[in-house]
Formats: C-alpha cells, sequence, structure tokens
C-alpha cells in the first residue's frame, strides 16, 4: 500500500502532504506568536519524515525546538505551556511511540479541564506519523487513532489530503481544545492543490468526496483513497459507492453519515485500524441506534486484521485493508 | 525571616494542620467519600516555598497537596467543601482531595500520576520563557516520584533548556508501604540524581520553614535570573499513614516518635519564642487558625451539593462534552 495516491498526476502548482504539514504550521505560527513547536529531530533536520522543513528556518530556534528523546517530557512539557498561554504543536514522531507518552494522552490532558471544574484549558496539537504500507515492521505502522478515541477529552483529525492536511491543522492548533493530529505516513508523497490563504476546515466536518446512490463507504486518512479506487471500479460494474471522508473521529460527524445513508441505506466502514476496537465498530453502533431504519441491508466493516502489522509487503497487504477486499466486501452488500 | 513573617507562616500552618485534621474527622463521619492522603507534617515546605514564590509564579503538586492548595490561595472552605462534594468546592467536586486546583492563584493542579506533573512544570517555566516573564514553575513531589520515568525525563529537558523551575521533593522516606531506601539505587533519592543532570541538588529540613523558606527563595532568584533548575529534597514525615486506608503499622515506633518530637510547627513557635514573640501571641495565631477551620467546616457542611447536569459539562473548552454531531 505503499504511497497509495503516489501514481495520481501531479501539476506544476500541486503541493505534497508532507509539504501541507509543514506549511499548514507556518500558515499559523505567522499569525500567532503563541504557536510553539517542539519534538525529536524538527529543527535543523525538518523532521525524519521532512514534515517540519523550513519552520527552524523562518520561525528560529525559540518558536521551533528539538527535544531530546523524552516523549513524556515532550508532551507533558506542551501540556504546561498550553496551560499557561502558548499553543504548543509537539511531534511524537511515529504514532506507535505515544504509547511512550500514553499517561499525558489518557490520563492528563484530556481530564485536566473537567477535574478542575472548568478552570483549566489546554490548547495544545500533539502530531505524529500514522499507519502502515511502508514496510517498517510492528512497532513503526500501527494505525493508532482508534487508541485516542477511547479517551474521552481528545479530538482527533486524520485528514487524506494536502489541502485537508492545512486547513484542519489550522482549527487544530486554533482549538481550545487538545487535538491528536494524525499524519499518514502512506499519504505523505500525495499531492494536491495547495488551499488558499485562510483555509479552514473544521473539526468534526466529514465530506462526502465521492457521490453514488447505492452504498455509503466511510472512510479515514489512508483508507480515503482506497475507498475512492474501490469506488470507480464497482462504477465499472454499475454500482455507485458514496465516499465520506470522515475526517475527524471527535467530534464525530454522524449526521453526514447518516444523510449519506439516507440515500444510499447501505453502509461499510473502511478502517485501517483492527478490527477489534477499531472506530468502525463506534460508528456503525451509533448507526444501530439511531439510523437502522434507514438501512436495508447489514452494516459491514472493513478493517485491519487483529494481528501486529507484520514487515513484508506480501505480509501487510494481507493485514491491511486492500481496494479487493473493499470491492468484494461492497459486492455482497449491493447483492443483500 | 522576621517575627511578623514568621507568625503568619506559623498561622497558615496551623489553618493547613487543622484543615486536615477536619478532613480526617470528616472522613470518619462518612462525610468526604473515596480516599484523602493527608500531608500533616509537610506544613513548613509547602508555607515555606509559597512564601518565596511570586503570586505569578505557577504550582504543580501531586494528590498529597493539601497543604499545596491551602497554601497558594484556596481557602479551607473551598477545599473542604471539594472534599465534601458540594458544589462550592474548589473544582465543582469534579476533582476530589487528588485533584485540588485554583489556577487563578497560580496553583495549577494536583496530579495523581505518581510524577507526571514534572514535565508540566517544565513546560508552564518554558512558556514563561517563551513569553518573556520571569516566572518560575515549581513541582512539588514525593520520594517515590524520583524513580519514574517522567522524573529524569523533565530534569533533563528543564537542565538542556536552562529552564525556571524547581522540583521539590518532599522525602517522608516511604513511598505507599515501602521505604523508599529499599527500592532506590542511592542515598537520597532526590538530591542524589540532581549532579547526574548537572543542576545544583540540595538537602533541606523539610521541617524547618525558614531552612525552606531560605533555600526555595535563593534557589528561586537562581532560576529567574535564568540560571536554570534545581532539585531540593526537603526531608519531612507523614503523620498520618500514606492514606485513608493505611494505619502505618510498617513503621517502627521510635522512628515516629523522632519525627512526630520534630513537628513543623513545634519548631516554628520555638523559633517564634526565641525570637521575643510572647507565648500568648502563638496562641492567639492558633485560635485564630482553630477559628477559621471551624467555619470552613460549618459552611462546607451548610453548601449543597452538585446539580447532577454537571456532570456533562468542562470537558471542552465551549464548556461541553458533545463527541459527535
Ligand atoms: C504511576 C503511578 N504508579 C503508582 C501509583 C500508586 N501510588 C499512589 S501514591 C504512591 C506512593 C508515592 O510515594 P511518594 O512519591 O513518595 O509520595 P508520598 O505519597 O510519600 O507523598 C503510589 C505507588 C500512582 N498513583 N501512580
Amino acid at each position: 500500500m505503499a504511497d497509495v495516491t503516489a501514481e495520481r498526476a501531479v501539476g506544476a502548482r500541486e503541493i505534497s502532504y508532507r509539504e501541507a504539514v509543514a506549511e499548514g504550521i507556518a500558515r499559523e505560527m505567522r499569525r500567532d506568536p503563541a504557536v510553539v513547536c517542539l519534538g525529536e529531530d524538527i529543527g535543523e533536520a525538518g523532521g525524519v519524515f521532512k514534515t517540519t522543513v523550513g519552520l527552524r528556518e523562518e520561525f528560529g530556534p525559540e518558536r521551533v525546538w528539538d527535544t531530546p528523546i523524552s516523549e513524556q517530557a515532550i508532551v507533558g512539557a506542551a501540556m504546561g505551556a498550553a496551560m499557561t498561554g502558548m499553543r504548543p504543536v509537539a511531534e511524537i514522531m511515529f504514532s506507535d511511540f505515544l504509547a511512550c507518552c500514553w499517561d499525558y494522552l489518557a490520563n492528563e490532558i484530556p481530564k485536566v479541564r473537567y477535574m478542575t471544574g472548568g478552570q483549566v484549558t489546554v490548547p495544545l496539537v500533539v502530531r505524529t506519523a500514522n499507519g502502515g504500507g511502508l514496510g517498517f515492521g510492528a512497532q513503526h505502522s500501527q494505525a493508532t487513532e482508534n487508541w485516542a478515541l477511547t479517551i474521552p477529552g481528545l479530538k482527533i483529525a486524520a485528514p487524506s489530503t494536502p489541502a485537508d492536511v492545512i486547513g484542519m491543522m489550522a482549527a487544530a492548533i486554533r482549538s481550545d481544545d487538545p487535538v491528536v493530529f494524525f499524519e499518514h505516513k502512506g499519504l505523505l508523497a500525495s499531492k494536491g492543490t495547495p488551499p488558499p490563504p485562510g483555509h479552514v476546515v473544521d473539526l468534526g466536518s466529514a465530506t462526502v468526496v465521492r457521490e453514488g446512490a447505492d452504498v455509503t463507504l466511510v472512510a479515514l486518512a489512508s483508507m480515503v483513497p482506497v475507498a475512492l479506487r474501490a469506488a470507480e471500479l464497482l462504477a465499472a460494474e454499475g454500482i455507485q459507492a458514496e465516499v465520506v471522508d470522515l475526517r475527524c473521529l471527535v467530534p464525530l460527524d454522524v449526521a453526514t453519515v447518516l444523510a449519506s445513508l439516507a440515500r444510499t441505506s447501505r453502509l461499510l466502514t473502511v478502517e485501517e485500524n483492527p478490527y477489534q476496537g477499531g472506530w468502525g465498530a463506534t460508528l456503525v453502533s451509533v448507526v444501530a441506534d439511531e439510523g437502522f431504519g434507514l438501512l436495508d441491508a447489514p452494516v459491514r466493516r472493513v478493517a485491519g486484521e487483529c494481528v501486529p502489522l507484520p514487515f513484508a509487503d506480501a505480509l501487510e497487504e494481507q493485514v491491511i485493508p486492500t481496494v479487493e477486499k473493499v470491492v468484494a466486501a461492497v459486492r455482497s452488500l449491493a447483492a443483500y | 525571616m522576621d517575627a511578623t513573617e514568621l507568625l503568619a507562616r506559623y498561622e497558615q500552618m496551623a489553618v493547613i494542620r487543622r484543615t486536615e485534621k477536619a478532613a480526617h474527622d470528616l472522613f470518619l463521619h462518612g462525610l468526604v467519600k473515596g480516599t484523602t492522603h493527608l500531608a500533616a507534617g509537610h506544613e513548613a515546605i509547602a508555607v515555606g516555598a509559597s512564601a518565596a514564590l511570586r503570586a505569578d509564579d505557577y504550582v504543580f503538586a501531586t494528590y498529597r497537596g493539601h497543604h499545596h492548595a491551602l497554601a497558594r490561595g484556596a481557602t479551607p472552605e473551598e477545599c473542604l467543601a471539594e472534599l465534601m462534594s458540594r458544589a462550592t468546592g474548589l473544582c465543582k467536586a469534579k476533582g476530589g482531595s487528588m485533584h485540588l486546583t485554583k489556577a487563578a492563584t497560580g496553583m495549577l493542579g494536583s496530579y495523581a500520576i505518581v510524577g507526571a506533573h514534572l514535565p508540566m512544570a517544565v513546560g508552564a517555566a518554558w512558556s514563561a520563557r517563551l513569553r518573556g516573564t520571569d516566572q518560575i514553575a515549581v513541582a512539588f513531589f514525593g520520594d517515590g516520584a524520583t524513580n519514574i520515568g517522567a522524573f529524569h525525563e523533565a530534569l533533563n529537558l528543564a537542565a538542556v533548556w536552562k529552564l525556571p523551575v524547581l522540583f521539590v521533593c518532599e522525602n517522608n522516606l516511604y513511598m505507599e508501604y515501602t521505604p523508599i531506601a529499599d527500592v532506590t539505587a542511592v542515598a537520597r533519592p532526590a538530591a542524589d540524581r540532581a549532579p547526574a543532570y548537572g543542576i545544583p541538588g540540595e538537602v533541606v529540613d523539610g521541617n524547618d520553614v525558614v531552612a525552606v523558606h531560605e533555600t526555595v527563595e535563593r534557589l528561586a532568584r537562581r532560576a529567574r535570573a535564568g540560571d536554570g533548575p534545581a532539585l531540593i529534597e526537603a526531608q519531612t514525615y507523614r503523620h498520618f499513614g500514606h492514606s485513608r486506608a493505611d494505619p502505618a503499622t510498617y513503621r517502627p515506633a521510635e522512628e515516629v516518635e523522632r519525627w512526630l518530637k520534630h513537628d513543623p510547627l513545634d519548631l516554628a513557635r520555638g523559633r517564634l519564642i526565641e525570637l521575643g514573640v510572647a507565648p500568648e501571641t502563638v496562641t492567639a495565631a492558633d485560635e485564630r487558625a482553630r477559628d477559621v477551620v471551624a467555619k470552613a467546616v460549618e459552611a462546607a457542611k451548610a453548601a449543597p451539593g452538585p446539580d447532577p447536569g454537571e456532570a456533562l459539562t468542562d470537558v471542552w473548552a465551549d464548556g461541553g462534552a458533545a463527541w459527535r454531531t
């Protein structure tokens, strides 16, 4: 699944997803002096994924800070800074490493506002490279957005296009609430049109990226291009799939999903995270609860297998959802 | 510290001691639920340190943090109301004993995950530097926290970034039930680690409010001047067990006796007398403290419980809890 959209036509005026990350941060740093960045190798080196290239040059070492390998200190310090007037953007290199600072994600950042009776607000962004497809093996490849989904108090963004990276980065940095921002490794090389100045995509606004009357595919991040490719193949068979890019898990745009189901009456979620505990389970449970009458078929989920990510491409393909698996699932749903 | 100031510190410690006693009694009467981690015995650290801080400095503490909240501007009434689950509680009854926070007076919270708040204090100090103020941040923590990864990450980051943060260890010899000496590779769990990070590590008598004040004042001045963080190991003892569930039978009787004789209030009282303050003046301070706390208990008892709707507020900055459309 490496670089799932790399083969798209590349125009001269296009921007890559990885450039969009730096551009999105830079736009906010230009408008708000309270925005500062910290993380491992993000300064001179421009980030191990080159997602912070140019920030140190433009904003200097007092706004772009290289840290030691100290995930707890990075996120904990970001929290302390956010509580006292800054808007820090912390990078955790690979999303797997969120486990090293899980206390901050699970116990500190999301709870402090609530348990202080609203006294303290934590406006920070934790950015991290998420997901598989690049053959990095089990400890550098997980799609972990569902970890964060289990915790009340975190907003979760996972853009699928460069324009959304910039628009959602703006919304995340301006948010007075903590946001975990998942940048998908498999999308970093993909390209798209750069959005105009001032572009903001509100957190919690899903978007219909392809219209269709027969079945709704709800996807996130790297699974959006997979769902779109599947929809193209299915169209050739006369099945019109509508594709919803969820963009955020919290806030969750249930309204857009239910509106789509009102048109299609069939639902398939396409998730990279393991089926066990995946976000699709939450989404389909809400649909079963509130939109059962809209359905003409059972809900289906295509998700990652419940194993650690294996190394070899051929094995990774068995584990992460593929276009073929999505096509097969849609066929069976359409025929129900 | 002159006699007038010391008397004020004494009275503050007396208020804290009485508030802790009230929390203990209210628990026995079933009016405080959950658990409490009383800090009776640790008062001189909170009071001595706070006296050396400015109103706009930041303080982060642990679940054993009643004394820090009180020393840092929370009233006994707000604290007791919080413990008693009243709407008038410091955190609207959403925090409880382990999470006393009063952001408006720089008490940025009590945290119940051991060591977690040390990096936050580093962040607050970093923020002060970024905003160009000369505020400092102080993290108070137990000896047990010195073996947590976050302690070491925080010390190193504060040292390499030369941030104005003071790490104040309240070494009361025990974690929950295990002596810190049994599980730590060095004799002084905090101070002995400081050289590894190239920062000052000082040991102070944590029951002597004057000594704590002097040490914190000196190291705070240094931090404010841009010379970086420091670590203080304040030696002290808790009068009660670890928490409500703990009668502390594991502590040798002679050890308990020795430390109870070295009580921070007695010590301060002795110093006041030495400075020529009349014993009646000190007793009058005790009486004022008793009255303040007695009134606080009555007011907290009389306060209403929380509106059940409050359970679904304050998750997000908009005041609500909605996670979906
Ligand atoms: C990360 C973590 N591990 C374990 C605990 C359970 N626990 C609560 S207090 C405590 C002892 C802490 O001792 P110390 O740091 O010396 O502080 P003291 O209670 O003496 O003030 C333990 C183990 C916890 N709250 N957090």
